[in-house]
C-alpha cells in the first residue's frame, strides 16, 4: 500500500495489526473507538500499599510472561527505575516482556542484555538512541514485531483507546506518600513534571509505584493520585540527580546555533503571529533555547506580551513567565532545576497530561491552540518531511516526541537546523524516514538560507518583509550540493523481515517503517 | 581597482583560523565584511604548510560573497611568508595582509610578487591588494611611508604585539593605544586609505567591546578586526546610522546629484551649505545603511 506521502508500505508486517495506510493531518478513524478503561478492583479499608521490594511487586501484581509494563522518560539519562524492574524480572525469570515506554535514553543500553535473554521481546517507544538503538536497527528480528515509534500525543491516544494495554505500569516517583499520592516536584530525584506518568498511572491495569522519598506526611498537590495506585515500593535511587536536571540549561554559544535561532525568531516575528497573546513552543535543544533570548528581545522592544506557553519547559522559558512575558505556561516534562522550581512555587506554571498536552483523539489538546512552535530536524526533504529519528547512516538515534503533533497543531512550525552537518546535506530528495509530514511544516531555517512550504504562500508574503534570505527548498538543497556534492542514498533491506521498527503517525496510521541499512 | 579597494565597507574584518574546515566553511555566514584566514599567528609552526594548502584549496572552492584576506607569515622575518604567498596568491585572495609591518622595502616585496601573479594568472592589476598590520614601535614609525605605498589600502593596529613591544597590557580605558591609534589613522588618512582598529580578546566581555568599538569609531576607524561572530552584529550595530543620519544623507546626496546634472553652483541642503566632505560623509553613512540593510541598494535615488 501506498500512504498520502509516498511510501510504498508492506500489507502486513510481522507481529504488527493490519494498519491503516496515513491519510492526512486531521482523519477521523473509520469506526467509532471508545475510550478504554482498567479493571476496577475493590480497595480494601487499611490495606498496606508499600512492598519491600521490587520482587514482591512483580508476584503481587501477578505479572506474568507476555505481559505489557509501562515506564516513563521523566528521569531522561539519569533513570534507573528502568533498570531495576528489569533486573528484578529478569531474576525471576519472566519471559516475552513488551516494554512500552514514553522514551527510551543512552542509559537504557542495558535493555540488549535482556532482549538477547528473551526477558524483552517487544519495544514501543518514542525514542530510540545509543548502543540500543544500534543494536535493534542492525538486528532485525531478534524482538517478536518491529519496534513501533509514537509520538507523545499518538502514546496518549494509542493508552486512551486500548491500542496500548499497559499491564503493569512501573512509574518512578521522586516523592510519594504511602497512600500513594506523589509528585515530581520534590525529592532528591526531583524531575518537575510528571505529565508521562499521569496517563500511565490513568490507564495501566495496576500501577506501582517506585520511589527513593516515601515521606511520612502527606503529598499535595499531586500529580499522581493514591486512587491510581496499587503498591509502592521504595529503593535507594531512583536516578541520577545530575542526569535529570542540572542547574539551568544555558543558551548556546556555538555561532552556528545562536545563528538560526536568530534567524528563526526574526521569522516569529514577521510571520504575523507575532502579536499581544501569541502563545510559543520552545523546546529544549541548543537552537531552541537561544529563541528565547532573542524572542524576549523583540517582546521588549515591541511592547508584546504572549499567552502561554507549551512543553517540554525550561528555566529559559520559566524565567520569561516569571518576568511576566507569558500569562501561563503548560509542562509535561520539566527540564532543568530552575524550571522544577518555577513548576513548584509559581501558580502560572502548570502542569499537564502528555493526553492535554498532544493527544489528537480528545476534544482538543492545548497544542491545538497553539501559534508558533520551534522544532529541529535530522533531515528534511523537498516535499518537507522531517526526519527525527534515525541518523544519515540510518541508524535510529533520535525521538518522534512531539514533534509531528506539534507541527500539525500549530499555527506556525518552524524547524531549524544546520544545512550542512558534516559533509551531509541536510535537505534530501526523500528523507530517510518520515516522521512528520511536510504538510504540517511550515518554514525550515537553516544557516544557508531559509525555505517557506509553498502551501503557505500568505507566510512568504509576510517574511519579504524580513529581509531573511528567502530561498525554494530546492534552492536551499542545489546550495548545499554546491558546497558539498550530493552524497550517495544509503542502501537499505527491501525485504520486510528486515522492518526494524514502524513509525505511526499520531492518529496510529502508518507513515512509514524503518529498514536495515546494509 | 585600487581606488574601489581603498573604498571597501570594512567595519569588521573577521579573523578566521587557517586550519580549521568547519570554520572556515561556516565563516561567512556570520556577515563580517572581511574574512581573514590566518595562517601566521593562531597556526602552530607544525601546521603552518597544512594551513597555507588548505587556505588556498578553500579560496579556490567556496563561493565567497564577502572580502577575502589572508594573513600571511612575515615575508622576511620567518621562513613561511614567501612559501605562503606562493600558494595563495594564484587563489586571488582580495587582500593580502601583511603581520608586524615595519619597513617599506617589505611592501614592496609583496607588491612585486603580487604584480607579478597578476599578470602570469591574467587578473587584471589591482585585483590582490595589501593590508598592513603596524605591530611595533618601529613600524608605527615608518607607517607614514607604508600607508604611501600603492598597493596599500589600509592600516591594522596589531595591538597584542604592540603592547608587549611597549611592555604594558590592556586595559579597561586602553591608554595603550593612544598614540599608536591616532598616529596610524592620521597616516592612513594622510594616504587616503582605511584605518582598521585591533582586536578584543575577551570575547565574553560584549560590553566592554562594545565601549572600545564606540571609541574607535567615534575617533574615526573605519572599522575592527574581530575574532568572534557575536562581535560581528555588535560592530555593525554600532556603525549603523541613525535614522535621521541616513535621511539627510539621502537628502545630501540628492541635491548634490541634482546640482551636479543641471549645472548649478552652490547648493544647501536644510539651509547649510553643502561641499565635497559633506557629500563623502554622506556618501559613508548611505554605504553603512545599505549593509545594515536599513535602505535598499538604489534606495537613495527613490527618497526625497
Amino acid at each position: 500500500m501506498k500512504n498520502k506521502v509516498g511510501r510504498e508500505l508492506p500489507e502486513q508486517i510481522y507481529g504488527l495489526k493490519q494498519y491503516r495506510p496515513y491519510e492526512g493531518l486531521f482523519v477521523d478513524p473509520p469506526t467509532p473507538v471508545r475510550m478504554a478503561g482498567r479493571t476496577l478492583r475493590v480497595g480494601r479499608p487499611g490495606a498496606n500499599k508499600v512492598l519491600a521490594s521490587l520482587e514482591e511487586a512483580i508476584e503481587a501484581t501477578g505479572l506474568s510472561d507476555g505481559m505489557t509494563i509501562s515506564f516513563h522518560h521523566h528521569f531522561r539519562d539519569g533513570d534507573f527505575v528502568n533498570k531495576l524492574v528489569m533486573t528484578a524480572i529478569a531474576a525471576k525469570g519472566l519471559k516475552d516482556i513488551t516494554i512500552a515506554t514514553s522514551s527510551l535514553n543512552d542509559c537504557h543500553d542495558f535493555l540488549i542484555d535482556y532482549i538477547e535473554d528473551g526477558t524483552v521481546t517487544a519495544i514501543e517507544t518514542s525514542g530510540l538512541r545509543g548502543k540500543l538503538g544500534a543494536y535493534l536497527t542492525k538486528n532485525p528480528g531478534k524482538l517478536k514485531r518491529p519496534v513501533i515509534v509514537r509520538s507523545h500525543g499518538g502514546r496518549a491516544r494509542a493508552i486512551e483507546s486500548g491500542e496500548v494495554k499497559i499491564d503493569v505500569a512501573f512509574m518512578g516517583v521522586p516523592t510519594c506518600d504511602r497512600f500513594g499520592n506523589a509528585t515530581g516536584r520534590e525529592g532528591k530525584s526531583a524531575c518537575g513534571a510528571l505529565g508521562y506518568a499521569m496517563l500511565d498511572s490513568r490507564f495501566a491495569e495496576q500501577v506501582v509505584l517506585v520511589t527513593d522519598n516515601l515521606i511520612e506526611g502527606y503529598v499535595f498537590p499531586y500529580s499522581i493520585p493514591h486512587t491510581d495506585v496499587n503498591y509502592i515500593v521504595p529503593v535507594e535511587a531512583i536516578g541520577d540527580p545530575a542526569g535529570i536536571a542540572s542547574g539551568i540549561l544555558k543558551i548556546t554559544k556555538n555561532p552556528i546555533q545562536l545563528l538560526l535561532a536568530e534567524q528563526a525568531a526574526k521569522v516569529i516575528e514577521y510571520s504575523g503571529y507575532f502579536k499581544p497573546g501569541f502563545s510559543i513552543q520552545l523546546g529544549g535543544g541548543g537552537s531552541a533555547l537561544a529563541v528565547g533570548r532573542f524572542i524576549r528581545e523583540k517582546m521588549v522592544k515591541q511592547n508584546i506580551k504572549g499567552g502561554f506557553g507549551v512543553g517540554g519547559v525550561t528555566g529559559v522559558f520559566s524565567n520569561l513567565l516569571e518576568e511576566g512575558f507569558f500569562e501561563i505556561c503548560y509542562d509535561t516534562q520539566t527540564f532543568d532545576t530552575t524550571a522544577i522550581k518555577s513548576l513548584k512555587e509559581n501558580p502560572r506554571h502548570v502542569e499537564m497530561s502528555s493526553s492535554f498536552y498532544a493527544n489528537p483523539w480528545s476534544a482538543g489538546p492545548i497544542i491545538n491552540n497553539l501559534d508558533v512552535v520551534i522544532l529541529g530536524a535530522t533531515e528534511v526533504d523537498l516535499d518537507f518531511n522531517v526526519n527525527v529519528i534515525t541518523n544519515s547512516n540510518g541508524l535510529l538515534m533520535g525521538a518522534s516526541g512531539g514533534h509531528s503533533d506539534i507541527a500539525a497543531a500549530s499555527k506556525l512550525s518552524i524547524i531549524v537546523m544546520p544545512l550542512i552537518r558534516g559533509r551531509l546535506p541536510m535537505v534530501r530528495d526523500r528523507v530517510q524516514n518520515i516522521v512528520t509530514p511536510g504538510e504540517s511544516v511550515d518554514v525550515v531555517v537553516t544557516d544557508r538560507g531559509i525555505a517557506v512550504n509553498p502551501r503557505r504562500q500568505d507566510l512568504v508574503d509576510n517574511l519579504r518583509k524580513s529581509g531573511l534570505k528567502l530561498m525554494t527548498i530546492e534552492e536551499l538543497q542545489a546550495l548545499a550540493h554546491r558546497y558539498i556534492g550530493k552524497p550517495k542514498e544509503i542502501a537499505l533491506s527491501s525485504d520486510d523481515k528486515d522492518i526494524v521498527a514502524v513509525v505511526e503517525y499520531r492518529d496510529g496510521t502508518l507513515i512509514d517503517v524503518i529498514r536495515k541499512p546494509l | 581597482m585600487i581606488e574601489a579597494a581603498k573604498a571597501r565597507l570594512r567595519r569588521t574584518m573577521m579573523f578566521v583560523p587557517g586550519n580549521s574546515p568547519k570554520m572556515i566553511n561556516n565563516a561567512e555566514l556570520y556577515g563580517a565584511d572581511s574574512l581573514m584566514f590566518d595562517v601566521e599567528d593562531s597556526i602552530a609552526v607544525s601546521q603552518k604548510d597544512a594551513a597555507r594548502l588548505m587556505v588556498k584549496y578553500a579560496l579556490k572552492a567556496l563561493p565567497f560573497n564577502c572580502e577575502t584576506v589572508v594573513r600571511i607569515n612575515h615575508v622576511t622575518q620567518t621562513p613561511f611568508g614567501i612559501d605562503d604567498l606562493n600558494a595563495i596568491l594564484p587563489s586571488k585572495p582580495d587582500l593580502i595582509r601583511l603581520p608586524k609591518t615595519e619597513s617599506v622595502e617589505e611592501v614592496r616585496l609583496v607588491t612585486k610578487m603580487i604584480e607579478e601573479v597578476e599578470a602570469r594568472e591574467g587578473f587584471p592589476a589591482g585585483s590582490i591588494n595589501i593590508i598592513c598590520a603596524i605591530e611595533s614601535v618601529r613600524g608605527l614609525y615608518e607607517v607614514r611611508a607604508i600607508a604611501k605605498e600603492p598597493r596599500v589600502v589600509a592600516i591594522a593596529l596589531g595591538g597584542e604585539d604592540f603592547i608587549a613591544d611597549l611592555r604594558t597590557q590592556r586595559t579597561e580605558r586602553g591608554i595603550e593605544f593612544y598614540h599608536a591609534r591616532s598616529e596610524i589613522l592620521m597616516a592612513a588618512r594622510d594616504a587616503g586609505i582605511q584605518a582598521i582598529d585591533t582586536v578584543y580578546a575577551d570575547v565574553n566581555n560584549l560590553e566592554g567591546f562594545c565601549r572600545e568599538v564606540t571609541d574607535i569609531k567615534d575617533m574615526g576607524f573605519d572599522g575592527k578586526s574581530v575574532v568572534h561572530p557575536t562581535q560581528v552584529t555588535a560592530v555593525h550595530e554600532i556603525y549603523t546610522p541613525t535614522e535621521k543620519q541616513i535621511a539627510h544623507a539621502v537628502k545630501v546626496l540628492a541635491c548634490y546629484k541634482d546640482a551636479v546634472e543641471n549645472n548649478k553652483g552652490v547648493i544647501a541642503v536644510d539651509g547649510k551649505m553643502i561641499d565635497g566632505p559633506i557629500v563623502v560623509r554622506a556618501e559613508r553613512i548611505v554605504a553603512q545603511a545599505k549593509a545594515a540593510g536599513l535602505l535598499a541598494e538604489e534606495g537613495c535615488e527613490d527618497e526625497k
